[in-house]
This record gives structure tokens, sequence and C-alpha cells, in this order.
């Protein structure tokens, strides 16, 4: 199809002098929430990375809407995992946000007042306007977690990368993140997020990629999330806990 | 012993310490929390053969020229740190480590080679071991002067770049922000920093006026800029403070006072910093601990009661 927004071309990448990634091909259909899912070392992480050239690539090439990343980067939103920076850092829920504005912002210049509105509001929808002023070291990883998707809300992108937003959060924040997606999706913005938990897949992504170093599997969420994908994409050493409930363990390399 | 003070050199060498102070106290944050307090040790030691190759090219003992020497050298120093680190096996400590030893061996082997040379105008380049503000002339201060007002001049000029290279440069990156451009400016700003310190304060204890103000301002705030501020205020004031006590006596060095006058300035910090103080969270502690016990009481005069 060729009204796809992404195009990702065998690409390949390596990462501590392992090739992680190789032949990666695939494309994203706009206005689709898609879960990146495979087992810990896939390369999920990576291949955003890579995507996104903040990690090398060793061949392939990637499209945005048609276009290579450094034209289209400001159309990107970026959620890095909430482990990737220094929380102790000084300073507060609603200057990250803010951060997420210094693209229009323009650089060498100073925030104004409506920058700062338009950040608050982000950590508004997401819950957290009570804790704008809040110094970043003590709201929880959950909170932590809201602020970095405020950030990339107020990013207005139509294009949205989320590296496992809901790793480590309680159930009220995943509920409200999973609304915040669903909202992204709704008006017409792609999504991709890099999943973990299994057994909600198919509540939340329209959209699976089964990844294990390479694409194993990558559809709509009710052809592709099949047992046998999955076992695929994990490896042979599955064992189904329940054999009605996708729910699997397997065993480490 | 005030006539030192008044002389117009000597105020004239405060205020470039002062400067330098502050200068270092910014730059140092950003070290911090880029976590690379100790690679500006490294770079500090690694300047040293630089300043002596320099003077011994040139023949001369101006600032200069031998901050200029005294980048190369701490560059080269950086480069191989990164190499080592990029193409061995070696951990970033342990490469470090070694070039900190090692450049700073074969400065100290060059000094002597220079002490031992013809002509006696090399005597002073000691100076550089353990800093000695006292002997910089008018030509070094104003040297100084400038590159330092530069630095803060580049600090102050992009906070809010600096703010979010230094929290999350990933997403500074995706924001169009050159993660290259940054990491060379920050490179520049924090060599010049250390070699136009090391005259007055030396090449062993210049990271210390790098490393400790940052330090000690994080217990007083919770905003980038106050600890900047914060930061290049204790860093003025040890380097100042440092400079007048090694002005009283003759042929004291600098870098030592200033040192202690900045670890002064830590302690009262740790003790009572307004927010990581261990003062404040004491009486903090105390303060909810009074609290439960109340609470406890209050249950228990309301068990009481309903009985």
């Amino acid at each position: 199809m060729d009204d796809a927004i992404i195009k990702v071309n065998h690409l390949a990448a390596s990462y501590r002098r392992n090739t992680v990634l190789h032949d990666v091909s695939f494309e994203i259909q706009p206005g689709s929430l898609t879960g990146i899912v495979g087992p810990n070392g896939a390369g999920k992480s990576t291949l955003i990375k890579t995507m996104l050239h903040l990690h090398p690539p060793l061949k392939g090439s990637v499209r945005f809407f048609g276009l290579p990343f450094k034209k289209v980067k400001k159309r990107i939103g970026y959620v890095p995992q909430r482990g990737s920076v220094d929380w102790e850092f000084p300073t507060n829920a609603l200057d990250v946000v803010t951060m997420g504005l210094y693209g229009q912002i323009g650089w060498l210049k100073n925030p104004s007042n409506l920058h700062k509105k338009k950040a608050y509001e982000a950590l508004d929808k997401m819950g957290m306007a009570n804790y704008a002023n809040r110094q970043i070291s003590q709201l929880s990883g959950g909170q932590q977690q809201r602020v970095f998707l405020a950030r990339a809300l107020v990013q207005d992108a139509d294009l949205y990368f989320m590296d496992e937003p809901l790793a480590g959060v309680d159930a009220a924040t995943e509920v409200a993140i999973m609304t915040i997606l669903k909202d992204l999706k709704d008006s017409g913005k792609t999504v991709m997020v890099v999943h973990h938990d299994l057994q909600t897949v198919k509540g939340y992504f329209d959209h699976v990629l089964l990844l294990n170093r390479t694409v194993i599997s990558h559809g709509k969420t009710n052809d592709v999330y099949t047992k046998e994908n999955i076992a695929k994409t994990y490896g042979g050493d599955l064992r189904w806990m329940r054999e009605e409930q996708t729910h699997v363990v397997h065993s480490i390399e | 012993m005030w006539s030192i003070l008044l002389n117009s050199n000597t105020q004239w060498v405060m205020v470039s310490t002062m400067i330098l102070g502050v200068a270092s106290g910014l730059i140092g944050c950003f070290a911090y929390w880029k976590r690379q307090s100790l690679m500006s040790d490294a770079l500090a030691h690694a300047s040293l053969p630089g300043v002596i190759i320099a003077f011994l090219i040139f023949r001369e003992k101006n600032l200069f020229i031998l901050i200029i020497g005294a980048a190369i050298s701490a560059l080269i120093g950086a480069f191989f740190i990164q190499w080592i680190r990029s193409s061995t096996r070696i951990t970033e400590d342990t490469a470090m480590g070694m070039i900190l030893s090692i450049f700073y061996g074969l400065g100290i082997m060059l000094l002597t080679v220079a002490n031992r040379s013809a002509g006696g105008n090399q005597s002073g380049l000691d100076s550089f071991i353990y800093g000695q503000a006292a002997s910089m002339v008018r030509s070094d201060v104003m040297t100084m002067l400038i590159l330092a007002l530069l630095v803060i001049f580049v600090v102050f000029a992009g906070l809010k770049e600096w703010k979010i290279y230094l929290f999350d440069p990933e997403f500074a990156k995706g924001q169009g922000l050159s993660l290259k451009g940054m990491d060379t400016l920050y490179t520049a700003v924090l060599v010049t920093t250390i070699v136009i310190g090391i005259q007055a304060v030396g090449v062993i204890l210049m990271a210390a006026l790098l490393i400790i103000p940052p330090v000690s301002s994080n217990y007083w705030t919770n905003s980038f800029k106050t600890m900047l501020l914060l930061s290049a205020f204790f860093g003025g004031m040890a380097g100042i403070g440092g400079t007048i006590i090694s002005a009283f006596g003759s042929g004291w060095p600098t870098g030592p006072f200033i040192v202690i006058i900045a670890s002064g300035l830590f302690v009262i910090s740790l003790v009572f910093g307004k927010e990581k103080g261990i003062l404040i969270n004491y009486l903090y502690f105390k303060k909810d601990r009074k609290r439960m016990t109340y609470e406890k009481k209050d249950g228990i005069l309301q068990s009481r009661g309903a009985k």
C-alpha cells in the first residue's frame, strides 16, 4: 500500500557488537496504534532508536511521510524509557513538559506564558495539574511516566513512539495512559508502543508487530496475534501457563 | 599585612580568581549532571605537559601561550580517554585514571627538563602544580578574565538548551538540538575553564573548584537555574577567599586555600542545606514522628472513649 506513513526497508542495527536487528521491513498505516512485542533483547528499543536516528543503522532505510527523518523530526514525538534520564535533576514537572515545546519556542529564546499555559494544560490532561511545581525526584514512577507523556502531548506531533510507557506503573496510570493513546489514535495520530504485557495486547492495540531480531509477524492484532506467532517470537521453549489464556512464560536463555 | 590586599595587582588577581570561581561553579554543574566530575580532574592533570611544552617552544611565560598548550594537551587526553573507552574493553574510569597519571607524570618529567635547561625565566612554572595566583601579572589576569567571562556568557545565553541537553539529550535531539554541537561546546567551555584556572589553582586541585561548588549548591535548591547561580556564588567565594589567605604568606600556594574554603562551604551546605541538608531532613523526620505519636495517642483516647 502506498499511503503508509512509515516505511522501514531492510533495516539492520547492532548493539554492543551484537547484531540485534537484521532485515527489518514493515509499513505502518496512518491512524494505527501498534504494539511492538517481543522478548527481552529482541531489539524493540533498538528498533525505535534506530528509526529515530538515536542509534546508528548498519544498513537499510526508514522513511516517514515519504521523507527522511531529518526533514520530519518535528512531526515525531518520542517518549523514552523512564529510566533513561536522571530524575534527581533539579527541575519541576511543568519544566520537563515545557521541554516538549523547545523546538517550537526556538533556540536561545525563553518560553512565553502561552507556552507555560500549554504545558500546564498537557499536565492537566494527564491528571497531573496538582504536581506542576513538584520536584521531579519526588514524583512516583507512574507520575514520572505521566509527565513524560504530557511532554510528548505538548509537542503535538503526528507520529508518536513510546518505549515501554506502561512499565512499572500502577493500574490507574496504565488506564490513564491507554486512554490518552486511544485519544491520540482517534484524532488521527499514529502511535507505536513498545509493550511487554502479552495479556493486554489484544485489548490495547489494533496492530501488533511481533519482533525478535527481525519481524516475525506484523498486521492487525486479530489476524496476527495468534498462539503460533507468539510461540515463534518467544522461541520454542514456551510453556503455556493456562491453555485458554494468552499468558506465557519462557525460559531464560 | 593589609597593604598586600590594597595593592592594585592583588586586587586584580582577586577579581580574576573570583570570576574563575564563578565560571568553574557554572561549568562544574554541567560536569556534575553529565556525571563527568572525574573527567574534569583527568583533563586538568592532562593539561600539564602542554604547559611545559608550550614554554619549552616559546621560552616565554605568557599565560595565553601556555594555556593554548594546556588546552591542546587536555584535548589530546580527552581524545585518548574516548578512544580507550570505545575501542578496548577498558572501562571509562580506568581509562581516566590511566590518562590522568600518565599525562601528569609526563608533565612532571618535562618540568624537570625545563628546570634544568638554561635560562632563569622558567622559575614559576612550578606554580602550575599547586597554583600561585600572586605570580600572575596584569596580562595573565586579563587573559583569564576575558576567557572566564566568555564561558559565563555561553552558559547563560543557552540556559534552556543546556538544561534539556543535560537532562534528556535524546529528547533534545528529537527537538532539533544538535548533540554533536552541544558536545563540542561543552568540551570547549570545560577545557577553557580548566586551563584558565591552572595557574591560579594548579592542575592538581583545579578539579576541586569544578566539583565542590555544584555539589554544595545541590543541597540548597530544586531549580537548575538557582543551582547554577549558587554554585557560581560558592565558586566565586572560594576563589576570592583562597586568594586573600594565600596573599598573607609569601609564596603560599593558592589552590589548597581555595579548596579549603570551598570545602568549608560544602560542610555548611551539607548540614544546613535548605532542601537536602542533614539538619532539615532530621527536623522533618522528628516532626513526622511527633505527628505519628500524637495520632497514636488520639487513637488510644478515642478507643477509651468508646468504651
